[in-house]
């Protein structure tokens, strides 16, 4: 599917042009006029947009499409998360990361930027991304807290699994043809400290945000009545996904648990060989090679543990937070058709109070002003028409979005399994090819022993012949 | 499963049954390693007469109810022991057999050690299972545990059965081909007469003042042996029940890889495929862990063994605290003697005292009490003498089975690692099939 974002949206619009519009040119193919829309209230009206539709059309640059196939050559953005770093204040102590970028692309002023990053800004990016694409996949970020087993916030195996998470989340928006064009992306691989700070601070204020809140909630409680076939079979799949990838989680985590008492136990083992050739003489090599042999496993088995642990397990937890990443995106999508149906009905109720015979109360109220029972109702008509007529609008404009949405949705869904089984084919591959190795490794040390111990009987029946 | 008494070397040849078993003399066609030629021609030398003739097995195992002495219902296990000239091998002759219980075992082995105290007589399996890890559980009545104390029984017999003095004792042919009146014939021999009680055992121990030092060496070796290997059974069977549970909850894999592919598309196949060697994997650590158990019942077979070597040491001591005691009081009669004859008292004794109380004796008594002292002396000398010989015929026998015994020993235990390294070799190369299947499945997906 190739089509430019600038097509869904309404031809026939046309607006001032503000004066900041770095970042926002569309790049048309089909229409000559200029579509530009900003962040700004010129164009805003609450019940015509919503805060994420005037910034999901218009955060494009140049050549953003929706293509099937990505080849890894055009990359033109280089993210790393690294260096974390412990900052102390009065109030609290906090992580921050190096952010390194390097970037050949026009609309950053520089080819290279170094910022430093809390993960508080990582949360805040994600939000702004979310909002104002609200059927696009954003990869997780790690958890904000981790409950299990307290781990300690700043241990450091958990900072260092929590900066590769951080990493691959940006190196996840980087790749995406949309989310890499956003403006607060920009601003958040570029801006210093008290830039960023000061940027956050802008945007809708409360009050619109909480209107937006108050009829998200109205619509999903409303319920969405024609949901396409296609989506109810991704809802339905994510369902089940979900609860596998959690299920294989636990089950990675157990093993994890499961490998490390082993271990425990092995390294005791070893040693009981070495204690008893303490007590004997022809068996005494013989008994240390054992304890050798145990000894070099453990080390074997401690590096698989830890493969483990750095490889699969982040990965299969990475897409349980994907999955609840799917479940909010698919119901964003059912609210913003929602809202659109709800729309469609209120019209339809609309056309039938106009074409509706009489009106008891109007006729009242117009002869209690002095009016004449025609005029009332013409004056009525013309207002019901009226409304009609910006219903229709808005309805249009809703119809619209919806259809937005929906080929978002299904042009990331496709990305999304991608990259979803590229990304577990690549782990579980990883984790048994470690365990390939490991058996290797093993064998090799028992094998080793075991050619030296079969080199060993000729000096013993030369003994026996001489005794 | 029935196991036949092959040697332990046989579990070089990477298949069949792992088993424990005596050493070298029994199958003298089979000779799969070299050095066990040596070995077997030395053995036969020694006169395993009875081997020669026969072939015995602990073939079957089965449940009886009866009464036991005090007239209450249990139910207990009975093993069947077969024996056949070792020429109807071949003519497949049906084995002469009768049935034993647990307890019938333990009175032949008393009876052996009673009668045999210079020999270490080899072990019998353990009556409960105590070293056990958790899959096995710790009932008697547990068929894994019953066949393992099968493997075990036959493999005393057979250690009875080659041992160059034991194999000709008539107490224990009986017990190999009659079924009644064995336990009669037991108790008539008196032996239990003849053991040693516990408690002189240990008085001996205390006061030996001269005990041959190899013996002394002897005693704390068995002491250390018995230690350290109980501790490495101990450590084995946890690292046995970890790798069990790691194991067998890649099971699970297999379950939830499984349900997902029924979701998937393209990765379907493969998860489905790579789900079942997950399966496979989860299932193999069983065979792994019983193979485990045959070589931590050949290592609880020297562990119990540290017994046998302990009980001669202490035969040893209680004989030359015996010949001491002889010896001392044969020095002291002649202390009397020299004291009676020059008429000085060096010592203080009874005689003494009352001589200088009550005067000193008439020259008959003197003499009367001289005959008596003579007399007592020549019975000393000759007790010493056959105190003297009697403990170095027990210092030579003992040693003589205690060198054959630690032979054993090293050869056994030699074997024992060698099939332990088989075996972790065996579980690494089934690891490196499993997961090498699995990645060419993940690479499907």
């Amino acid at each position: 599917m190739s089509r430019t974002i600038d097509d869904v949206v309404s031809p026939t619009q046309t607006n001032t042009i503000p004066a900041d519009i770095s970042g926002q040119m569309l790049d048309l193919d089909e229409d000559d006029d200029f579509e530009v829309f900003s962040k700004d209230s010129t164009l805003a009206d609450g019940s015509m947009f919503n805060a994420s539709m005037q910034t999901s059309p218009g955060s494009m640059v140049n050549q953003c499409k929706f293509e099937e196939d990505e080849d890894g050559d055009s990359k033109d953005i280089f993210i790393t998360v690294d260096n974390p770093e412990s900052h102390v204040t009065a109030i609290e102590t906090f992580i921050t990361y190096r952010v390194l970028t390097k970037t050949t692309r026009s609309e950053f002023d520089n080819s290279e930027y170094e910022v430093r990053r809390r993960y508080q800004d990582f949360h805040w990016l994600k939000g702004k991304l979310e909002e104002a694409h609200s059927t696009l996949i954003v990869h997780p970020l790690p958890e904000k807290f981790v409950v299990k087993g307290m781990v300690e916030r700043f241990n450091g195996d958990f900072i260092e699994t929590r900066r590769k998470a951080l990493h691959k989340f940006l190196n996840r928006i980087a790749d995406h043809p949309i989310l890499s064009c956003s403006e607060d992306f920009k601003v958040f691989l570029s801006a210093q400290a008290w830039e960023l700070t000061t940027y956050k601070k802008q945007g809708p204020g409360f009050l619109s945000r909480m209107g937006e809140t108050v009829r998200a909630v109205a619509n999903s409680v409303r319920g969405v009545k024609n949901r396409p076939e296609e989506f109810t079979a991704i809802q339905e799949y994510v369902e089940d996904f979900s609860n596998k990838i959690s299920s294989l989680d636990k089950v990675t985590q157990r093993i994890v648990k499961e490998q490390k008492e082993y271990l425990e136990e092995l390294k005791e083992y070893g040693p009981t060989y070495t204690l008893w050739s303490g007590s004997e003489e022809e068996l005494a090599e013989q008994l240390k090679g054992v304890a050798g042999c145990i000894e070099r496993c453990c080390q074997e088995t401690e590096e698989q543990v830890g493969h483990l642990s750095d490889t699969l397990v982040p990965v299969l937890h990475e897409y349980v937070l994907c999955a609840e990443t799917l479940k909010a995106v698919l119901r964003r999508r059912d609210n913003i058709q929602a809202e659109f149906e709800a729309k469609n009905e209120a019209l339809a109720t609309k056309k039938v109070d106009r074409d509706a015979e009489s009106s008891d109360l109007g006729f009242v109220w117009g002869s209690l002003l002095g009016k004449n029972p025609e005029e009332a109702r013409h004056q009525r008509q013309e207002r019901l028409d009226g409304e009609i007529e910006e219903l229709k609008v808005e309805i249009d404009k809703l119809e619209d979005r919806v259809e937005w949405a929906n080929n978002a949705l299904k042009g990331d869904w496709v990305r999304w399994q991608r990259s979803m089984r590229g990304d577990l084919k690549s782990a579980f591959l990883s984790t048994a090819e470690k365990n390939v190795d490991y058996y290797e490794k093993c064998l090799a040390v028992w094998e080793t022993f075991l050619l030296s111990q079969r080199t060993e009987p000729s000096e013993e029946t030369d003994r026996d012949n001489t005794s | 499963m029935r196991q036949q008494h092959t040697t332990q070397e046989d579990m070089m040849a990477d298949s069949g049954p792992k088993e424990v078993a005596v050493i070298g003399n029994t199958d003298l066609t089979s000779a799969e390693l070299d050095n066990n030629i040596k070995n077997t021609m030395v053995e036969i030398e020694k006169g395993t007469s009875l081997l020669r003739k026969m072939e015995i097995s602990v073939a079957e195992a089965e449940k009886r109810t009866g009464k036991n002495t005090v007239n209450m219902q249990e139910i207990y296990t009975v093993y069947l022991i077969e024996t056949r000239p070792v020429d109807a091998l071949t003519e497949g002759i049906t084995p002469d057999s009768l049935w034993r219980r647990y307890s019938e075992f333990e009175l032949l082995r008393n009876y052996l050690l009673v009668t045999y105290p210079f020999v270490v007589v080899a072990p019998l399996p353990e009556k409960r299972a105590e070293i056990v890890w958790h899959k096995l559980s710790a009932d008697n009545m547990d068929p894994d545990f019953v066949e393992r104390r099968r493997v075990g029984l036959e493999n005393f017999l057979l250690r009875v059965a080659s041992h160059p003095v034991l194999c000709n004792d008539n107490i224990f042919y009986i017990f190999l081909t009659e079924e009644k009146d064995w336990k009669e014939m037991v108790y008539e021999t008196g032996f239990q007469a003849k053991a040693d009680s516990r408690l002189k055992a240990v008085n001996a121990a205390f006061r030996v003042k001269n005990p041959d030092g190899r013996f002394t060496e002897l005693k704390h070796y068995s002491d250390e042996l018995q230690t350290v290997l109980s501790q490495l059974l101990r450590v084995r069977a946890r690292v046995a029940d970890r790798l069990y549970g790691v194991y067998k909850v890649h099971g699970n894999y297999g379950r939830v890889f499984s349900e997902w592919s029924a979701i998937e598309k393209e990765m379907g196949d493969g998860l489905q495929s790579a789900g079942h060697h997950m399966d496979a994997y989860a299932a193999s650590v069983d065979d792994i862990l019983e193979e485990e158990e045959h070589y931590a019942d050949q290592l609880k077979e020297y562990l119990f063994y540290t017994d046998a070597l302990r009980a001669v040491c202490r035969k040893h001591e209680l004989t030359q605290f015996e010949l001491e005691m002889v010896a001392l009081d044969l020095a002291c009669k002649k202390q009397q003697k020299e004291e009676l004859v020059t008429g000085t008292v060096r010592t203080f004794s009874l005689k003494g005292m009352t001589s200088k109380l009550f005067g000193q004796e008439t020259a008959e008594q003197r003499e009367a009490k001289l005959q008596v002292l003579e007399q007592q002396l020549e019975e000393g000398e000759e007790a010493v003498k056959e105190k003297n010989t009697e403990s170095d015929e027990f210092v030579k026998t003992a040693w003589v089975d205690i060198e054959r015994f630690k032979d054993q020993k090293d050869r056994d235990l030699k074997e024992a690692l060698i099939s332990y390294a088989v075996m972790q070799i065996s579980m690494c190369k089934k690891g490196i099939q499993v997961w090498t299947n699995a990645k060419e499945c993940f690479n499907k997906m």
